[in-house]
């Protein structure tokens, strides 16, 4: 298996933000869910209210939840994903705490009354210890529900064990899926062990036996949180060292020194978020990586200062923030953006990487030879009897409105797919077109033809690099990353991203990072520019 | 004015519902052992419970030691009264020790003076401290468990122990010898005392004063003896029946031709 080692590097500071969250999300779970739960069974009629609006809360998917926690805190990362699970971990408990207390023997609760027990004190020295073992099974559910759960939590900007999954899916990079899921299961089997052995001292009436499993169990959670700090301050120290006047007053959103790279989730830009961090981290800077962002969770995590910088596409931008309809020259469009991001969102265009990664209509090349299609307009002709795979955005975006509005597409079937299988699926016959992304090397290697947009309903897609406010203010960070503009040519970026995504002596992103700046060196500098 | 006493009391669970309780009035003396006898809906277990107020009369008033329980703390009341479930009630998340020292522990009595009294009382009901201090409930055969309760009940000296169907839930030979030791333990600590039972022989055994009820009347009111030569016609006739009858059956067969 390729690249295990370099996952594994990885892997204490992914599981410590992963505990991490876990932890509180499951603490404030409980905090709420318990007394909840006891004013339920104190209130049978509004008890079942609650509870039922707690279960529909539940039927919601994991992942819509958390899109509705970035909608709702209108934020990214660590909160909306603590919210989303915090949601998620308190209807075990909740439900738990109702039933155990339900289920105490009646006989019991009369004598406790008859022997001068107020409410308060029969709730604190019977019903709940009584009800102990059946809430702790409420707990274990939630845990593992929670550590399962928070895996989603990586494309939302807040970094999991879910970012291994999620990267590893986009480049078929099975050691990083592998450790992706091993840890996470390890983590939801370890946690669940403990509490078991808690329910099961409260079972036997251990009370004491129980206590010391839960405060293990808790040690053990704060210690893997904590386990990436000294890490992460040793880092800190000799990035402050080398630069002992480094941030500029007033740069608020930046409490740290690290400099916050992000990246979508598809090679490309996995492949690119290395490359700047390691020309950031060539220039003494320390990097925190926050990867496999969702396509506008990247812009408005930026916008809103979450993360420093990315890579994104002028006609995505162009569509989608300016919504801009149709096309325009490439400078044009490239120009009006950055102009109109500096002045709504303070977001600086660092300046453009040199090559395109445009929407294509594509199909296998012996197919379009075949039904005769070589433009959009053609493919228009028979769409009825035709099938498009796209991405998993591309439906909801103006850009699809505006080329099926133009050319009048009509397809027989429409699929949605990961864009990592999205390529496999046409090779196969699965689907006869997609929207390929033209950077992506798979274009070739499959032997698709990219369908001519003869009617110009696509904008252009130059990849630039974009700066948060508060990172365009920072030299440090522009003199870091100004080798990538204008460098990087449509084959270099496909080469590189190959390098990840072939199924032979694969590359992890990093390794492709590498290559791709070794490229600079191996070609003579332009004259200019 | 020590003991218990009602006056007029009537219970209805129902506004328009019938009288579980029908202007019941008693008198218990200081050290008194009362049995209310009747069959099961009589009103037995009410009336009880009228005492430490776990059910509060429709109509009417309950004194104990002079003083009527509604104007007394629920609670307060309640831990001052030893009480005695047919089932039991021992918490089974405690150990012996720690379900009879219940009570003092929500009177806040200091950990020595409980730990003393823990163990007077466990060796009072006969069973070793140093055995069964630290047993589970569950540990524990249904005698034991409810010399247990009995200890629980009387564990922060109570002047005035209820007790519904206490042996209920016993064999025969736990029950006689438990009854034996409740009814030396009650003349000992001369508490003023209400059993509720439906077994006829155990209340002429126990009782100083049986009240008969029935559909929440009194039907009669008087000492065992009282009872057993002079019952009234109808009701307490037939309740006695069934033992005379066992009585007379075993006479027959000890002194009979073939014994």
């Amino acid at each position: 298996m390729t690249g295990l080692n370099e996952q594994l590097a990885k892997l204490p500071a992914l599981l410590a933000a992963h505990v991490g969250l876990t932890f509180i999300a499951l603490l404030m779970g409980l905090a709420v869910s318990l007394p909840l739960g006891v004013f339920c069974s104190r209130r049978p009629g509004l008890g079942r209210g609650i509870m039922a609006a707690v279960n529909v809360l539940q039927t919601v998917p994991s992942l819509a939840l958390l899109a509705s926690m970035v909608a709702l805190l209108s934020s990214f990362g660590f909160l909306p994903a603590l919210l989303a699970l915090f949601v998620y971990s308190t209807l075990p408990v909740l439900r738990n705490t109702v039933t155990g207390i339900a289920t105490v023997d009646a006989e019991v609760l009369e004598a406790s009354t008859a022997l001068g027990m107020s409410s308060h004190q029969r709730l604190l020295r019977v019903e709940l210890p009584l009800a102990a073992p059946v809430i702790v099974a409420g707990i274990r559910t939630s845990a593992v529900w929670v550590v399962g759960t928070a895996t989603l939590s990586t494309p939302v900007g807040q970094p999991s064990l879910g970012n291994f999954i999620f990267a590893g899916l986009q480049t078929r990079n099975v050691a990083a899926v592998f450790v992706g899921c091993v840890s996470a299961a390890v983590l939801a089997l370890a946690i669940d062990a403990v509490l078991s052995r808690v329910e099961d001292a409260l079972k036997r009436r251990k009370s004491r036996l129980a206590l010391s499993w839960a405060v293990s169990a808790i040690a053990v959670l704060m210690v893997g949180s904590l386990a990436r700090l000294p890490l992460a301050t040793s880092k800190e120290t000799t990035a402050s060292g080398g630069h002992p006047t480094s941030s500029p007053a007033g740069t608020a959103p930046r409490p740290s020194d690290a400099v916050r790279v992000g990246s979508k989730a598809f090679t490309e830009q996995y492949v690119l978020a290395a490359a700047m961090a390691k020309l950031l981290e060539g220039a003494g800077l320390t990097v925190d990586r926050r990867e496999s962002l969702g396509s506008s969770v990247a812009f408005d995590a930026l916008r809103s200062g979450e993360i420093d910088l990315y890579v994104d596409y002028s006609g995505t931008l162009w569509s989608n923030v300016l919504k801009r309809k149709g096309a325009a020259p490439p400078w044009r469009v490239l120009d009006e953006t950055c102009g109109a991001l500096a002045e709504r969102f303070h977001v600086r265009c660092l300046g453009p990487l040199g090559f395109e990664n445009a929407y294509a209509f594509a199909l296998r090349a012996d197919k379009a030879k075949r039904l005769g299609i070589k433009t959009i307009e053609d493919l228009a002709h028979q769409s009825t009897q035709l099938s498009l795979g796209t991405d998993l955005e591309f439906l909801d975006r103006p850009e699809w409105r505006s080329v099926e509005h133009r050319y009048t597409l009509r397809f027989g079937r429409v699929v949605s797919f990961d864009p990592a299988f999205m390529y496999e699926a046409v090779f196969k016959n699965e689907v006869d077109v997609i929207t390929a992304f033209s950077s992506d090397a798979r274009i070739e290697a499959l032997g698709l033809l990219v369908l001519d947009d003869n009617r110009r309903a696509l904008p252009p897609y130059d990849a630039v690099v974009l700066l948060s406010a508060s990172a365009a203010e920072d030299p440090r960070i522009e003199r870091a990353l100004m080798p990538l503009v204008r460098q990087i040519d449509v084959g270099t970026m496909r080469k590189a991203s190959l390098l990840v995504d072939r199924t032979l002596n694969k590359q992890a992103p990093d390794q492709a990072a590498s290559w791709l700046l070794d490229s600079f060196a191996r070609r003579p500098p332009p004259e200019s520019f | 004015m020590s003991g218990i006493r009602f006056e007029n009391v009537t219970k209805r669970y129902a506004a328009e519902g019938s009288a579980v309780l029908e202007e019941f009035s008693l008198s218990v003396s200081e050290g008194q052992f009362c049995v209310l006898l009747g069959r099961s809906g009589a009103g037995k277990s009410t009336a009880l419970k009228l005492v430490n107020r776990l059910i509060d009369a429709t109509s009417g008033r309950v004194f104990v030691d002079g003083r009527d329980v509604r104007e007394r703390d629920p609670h307060e009341l309640r831990r001052s009264t030893g009480y005695v479930l047919q089932r039991i009630g021992l918490l089974p998340h405690l150990n012996v020790s720690e379900n009879v020292a219940l009570v003092p522990g929500l009177l806040g009595w200091p950990r020595g003076r409980t730990d003393k009294r823990v163990e007077e009382l466990l060796t009072m009901v006969g069973l070793d401290p140093a055995l069964f201090g630290r047993r589970m409930p569950a540990e524990l055969s249904g005698g034991q468990q409810q010399r247990v309760g009995l200890a629980r009940a009387l564990a922060a000296n109570p002047r005035t122990l209820l007790m519904d169907e206490p042996f209920g839930a016993l064999d025969p030979v736990t029950r006689a010898d438990l009854r034996r030791e409740v009814a030396q333990i009650q003349r000992r600590l001369r508490l003023t005392t209400i059993m509720v039972t439906h077994d006829v022989v155990e209340a002429m055994l126990l009782a100083d004063i049986i009240v008969v009820l029935d559909r929440g009347r009194v039907v009669q009111l008087g000492t065992p003896k009282d009872l057993w030569t002079n019952p009234v016609r109808g009701f307490v006739e037939r309740l006695l029946a069934a033992p005379r009858e066992d009585m007379r059956r075993l006479e027959q067969l000890l002194n009979g031709p073939c014994a």
